[in-house]
């Protein structure tokens, strides 16, 4: 698909969006709807996006292969880290309302870092599943 | 009109058409869900169910023919089962208390204390992501866990395939 034109212009404006939506349903998980799985999916989906556009090596060369698998690592790692965290201030496993001096503003610091953990799995998992059924179609994938 | 996408893709023999109007079925199927005030599931379900899936299933069906087999066996017996099956949820539905009934015994347990308490305690005015990430903190761990336990194993299954198939090639 790497020669349409219109694809290609669109998509450029298209994937900058959807990242920048992918964000604000992060970040803005608390006050509306959206978190790290949404967020994780929509990011995953702006790449597979441009994957699709301009063809597999192309989002390879964006995302590599072995960030992907160090994502689907970290972010659970940053979801038991936070429990540890809380064990090693003197609280519960998860629990939230030691990580900071004020108990709601360490709840909101322990949610932000476990949606964190969630996005980066998320979106790892994502990209690597499309990474590796689009890789098994061989070098014909990129007119798919 | 999601009972007549479900007729159209059991009827339908081409796998392009049924992967399509999948995605349409969860587009549908998000509405429902924004219906009913379940707005973070609908999103769920529009990103996942009707972009992430239908791209995967896109994928797969670019690997493999893009018609269905015809069918081996006759389905009357796999109809009576579905059949049997939802006949059993119709019923297990009676037993349930009515729509947004205020009484029901979901919204008469932790409930109300998430909803009254949930604010205060974690500074957070969406109670989905309050329960989610703070009241419920071990579940969603659980799920991540689970969605890289998924990533864990289709590196492992599709890496060893695609060795061996370059290695047959070679």
């Amino acid at each position: 698909m790497k020669d349409y034109l219109v694809l290609r212009v669109v998509s450029k404006l298209l994937i900058s969006l959807m990242i920048l939506f992918g964000l604000y349903v992060q970040f803005h998980g608390d006050f509306g709807p959206g978190g790290g799985f949404q967020a994780g999916v929509i990011i995953a989906a702006a790449i597979i996006f441009y994957g699709i556009i301009y063809g597999l090596p192309a989002a390879r060369a964006v995302v590599p292969s072995g960030l992907v698998e160090i994502m689907i690592a970290s972010g659970v790692l940053i979801y038991a880290g936070v429990g540890v965290a809380g064990l090693l201030l003197g609280g519960n496993y998860l629990d939230y309302f030691v990580l900071d001096r004020d108990p709601v503003a360490g709840q909101h610091r322990g949610i932000f870092w476990v949606e964190i953990g969630v996005l980066i799995t998320v979106a790892g998992v994502m990209l690597k599943i499309f990474y590796m059924f689009a890789g098994r179609g061989g070098d014909n994938r990129d007119d798919a | 009109m999601m009972a007549a996408v479900t007729v159209v893709i059991a009827g339908q023999r081409n796998l392009f058409a049924v992967v399509i109007l999948g995605g349409i079925y969860s587009f549908l199927m998000a509405t429902v869900l924004v219906a009913l005030d379940a707005v973070d599931v609908a999103m769920t379900e529009a990103s996942v169910g009707a972009g992430i899936s239908t791209v995967l299933f896109l994928g797969a069906l670019h690997l493999s023919k893009s018609e269905e087999m015809k069918p081996l066996h006759k389905p009357f017996l796999p109809l009576l089962v579905a059949i049997a099956t939802g006949a059993a949820l119709v019923y297990g539905t009676l037993g349930l208390p009515a729509f947004s009934d205020p009484d029901a015994p979901i919204h008469r347990h932790v409930a109300p204390r998430y909803i009254n308490d949930g604010p205060r305690e974690t500074g957070v005015p969406n109670v989905v992501t309050a329960v989610l990430a703070s009241y419920r903190g071990f579940d969603t761990l659980g799920e991540v866990t689970v969605v890289f336990t998924a990533g864990i194993g289709v590196i492992a299954l599709l890496r060893r395939l695609r060795g061996r198939g370059k290695g047959e090639r070679s």
